[in-house]
């Protein structure tokens, strides 16, 4: 016994100084996994490709119609903004299921017993979902101009309505991180993911305007981040933004709102999901 | 002073109101290869768990080539290889894009990832497979291929948690080929099982861990001189007296007789010695006693644990079971 302690080497200081490159190259590798996966699998593409152009299509051509802007303007055009705030969000349970998945497997295990680094099993994730989310939003905004959405503003700004999109939808991948640190199977997070996302996609002003809700609602979708980001998207492309007349604090400062709420989230869930993580692989 | 790549002193951890470990003392010196033998919830996998830094310890310390579990998790991680009892894999990869991306978060660079993945592929019997994904493997293969994996990066230390159990007898023989090259190439090896045979085979030294804690240690040799040789087994018809069959059995005894009365059997530890089934038959018979069946065979876990414990394997259910699937099981 006394062997062992005498023995100890501090080893630990010489891979110290690499931590960073480690954790970078880590994150590169698990996301990789992912993405090998995607391309194995085009089929689990499915959330952020057939969902949202299926949405496209229903809302274009099935209830756009009756939906009237306060403002004016054409429904198509309005759509599109609200549409790549649900495509992106609807990827959180996405995320959770993947992760639920991973937990109730071995192979975190096998994880855990190499020496890589803790959170990368995550960031590898939030990374690989970023990325469908960009496929996700290509499919959306296809979509959008297929059925007549055009943008009437400079390119810096429709630049900068996908990048606060996408802001927003990585941030919002950490909810879904959660989600899959606490649940214990997949199909829990499925069904979960869809209670908890569903409302948030629809008391908001993503499919119609907050002006025909109820007075006690109203403030609660104007609130809602994925108001915040269907305005700012429309704003950015010179869209239809009714919004603009709502006298709401985010609805006033939508590109300002994203940023916070996706600041919010991830200060918030991003350290929650990694601590929820440490905590249940070390059972 | 032995040099000891894993030591393991009081190690204590409880799930809820079940102590999985309870007080668990361990030394395997480098290059040694101990096979840790108990049944179903004797504490193995929870002990391997904790030195392969996955499970704290509520109380006792361990350490691998020096570096403490605990404190030093990172450390160990660099130099030890787990395969667990699930196959710890990718089902969507294919079974060489596993192994590359284990061997690079194994801190391999990518080529090195790749020639190693190439050569345990090949050695494994799976290149063949290697590009196909892993939920297109059978059991067997996944096996191989877990192990693969917790190999790719050229660990010191190997724990393995139950690698053959469930495996079909060629699988196994595979596997255990395996693990007798690792041990001739000096990998240090914790193997944990709930056959005998295996730790037999396998094992230079095998700690009995029976709820928690270590109940006997030794050579396979001196574990099974402890159980006796072989092990005879009578089965009296109905009505028989009981007491006097195992009076009769016990004359011939390397051990303690036991009886099951509900079943009317007897059974004892007995030398290997021929004719020896014939001369309990024929003192059974002098003292009067009928016997419907009778059979020697090579003492199993149950008989080491009997012996060793005074009460048989906790899990029988799961162990018997189990069990169907050992071979070098001789049944008389």
């Amino acid at each position: 016994m006394t062997a062992i302690t005498a023995t100890a080497p501090p080893r630990r200081a010489s891979w110290r100084p690499g931590r960073l490159r480690w954790f970078i190259s880590d994150v590169a590798v698990l996301t990789g996994r992912s993405l090998a996966r995607i391309i194995r699998e085009p089929e689990t593409l499915m959330d952020v490709t057939v969902q949202p152009l299926i949405f496209v299509l229903l809302f274009a051509y099935v209830f756009g119609g009756a939906i009237p802007l306060p403002g004016g303007g054409g429904y198509h055009e309005y759509l599109v903004g609200g549409m790549l705030g649900m495509g992106l969000a609807g990827t959180a349970p996405g995320t959770a299921v993947a992760l639920v998945t991973d937990m109730s497997t071995g192979l975190i295990d096998r994880f855990r017993s190499l020496p890589m680094s803790r959170s990368a099993v995550l960031a590898g994730r939030s990374i690989a979902d970023l990325l469908t989310q960009v496929i996700g939003t290509a499919v959306v905004a296809g979509a959008g101009l297929a059925i007549g959405w055009r943008v009437h503003s400079p390119a810096a700004d429709v630049v900068a309505a996908f990048g606060l999109a996408l802001l927003f939808a990585y941030a919002f991948t950490w909810t879904g991180a959660c989600l899959g640190m606490v649940l214990r199977s997949p199909e829990a997070a499925q069904q979960i993911g869809f209670v908890l996302f569903l409302p948030l996609m629809f008391v908001s002003n993503a499919f119609v305007p907050t002006q025909g809700m109820p007075g006690w609602l109203q403030p609660v979708a104007d609130w809602n981040p994925l108001s915040a980001l269907a305005a700012a998207s429309r704003h950015l492309f010179g869209n239809p933004d009714p919004a603009a007349a709502v006298h709401s604090w985010p609805m006033q400062h939508p590109e300002l709102a994203v940023a916070g709420w996706s600041a919010l989230l991830l200060v918030v869930f991003a350290p929650l999901a990694v601590h929820l993580y440490r905590r249940k692989s070390l059972s | 002073m032995q040099d000891l790549a894993i030591e393991a002193a009081g190690l204590v951890k409880s799930f809820g109101s079940t102590r999985a470990l309870a007080g668990l003392d361990l030394a395997v010196p480098r290059g040694g290869i101990l096979g840790l033998l108990g049944p179903n919830g004797a504490g193995k996998t929870t002990a391997v768990r904790v030195l392969a830094t996955l499970a704290r310890p509520d109380a006792g310390r361990a350490r691998v080539l020096g570096a403490d579990v605990v404190r030093e998790a990172g450390e160990v991680r660099e130099h030890i290889g787990l395969t667990g009892q699930y196959a710890a894999l990718d089902d969507h990869l294919t079974g060489r894009a596993n192994l590359i991306m284990v061997g690079r978060l194994g801190r391999l660079s990518r080529r090195e990832a790749r020639q190693r993945a190439d050569k345990l592929l090949a050695r494994f019997e799976l290149a063949g497979a290697a590009g196909r994904a892993v939920k297109t493997y059978s059991g067997g293969m996944r096996r191989r291929l877990d192990l693969a994996a917790s190999l790719i990066g050229s660990p010191e230390v190997l724990f393995l948690d139950e690698p053959t159990t469930g495996l079909d007898p060629r699988s196994r023989a595979v596997m255990w080929e395996i693990i007798r090259e690792l041990a001739a190439g000096g990998t240090t090896l914790l193997l944990t099982t709930q056959y005998l045979d295996e730790a037999d085979q396998l094992a230079d030294r095998v700690a009995v861990i029976d709820t928690g804690r270590v109940v006997a240690e030794g050579t396979p040799g001196d574990l099974k001189a402890q159980v006796g040789d072989d092990r005879i087994e009578l089965a009296l018809p109905a009505g028989s007296d009981l007491a006097a069959a195992a009076a009769g059995v016990k004359a011939f005894a390397a051990g303690p007789v036991t009886t099951d009365a509900e079943r009317l059997l007897v059974g004892a530890p007995v030398p290997a010695r021929p004719g020896l089934t014939t001369e309990v038959v024929r003192a059974l018979d002098t003292a009067g006693v009928e016997v419907t069946s009778i059979s020697l065979r090579r003492p199993s876990l149950d008989d080491v644990f009997l012996t060793l414990t005074g009460h048989g394997a906790a899990d029988q259910g799961s162990t018997r079971q189990d069990r169907h699937g050992a071979p070098g099981q001789t049944e008389g």
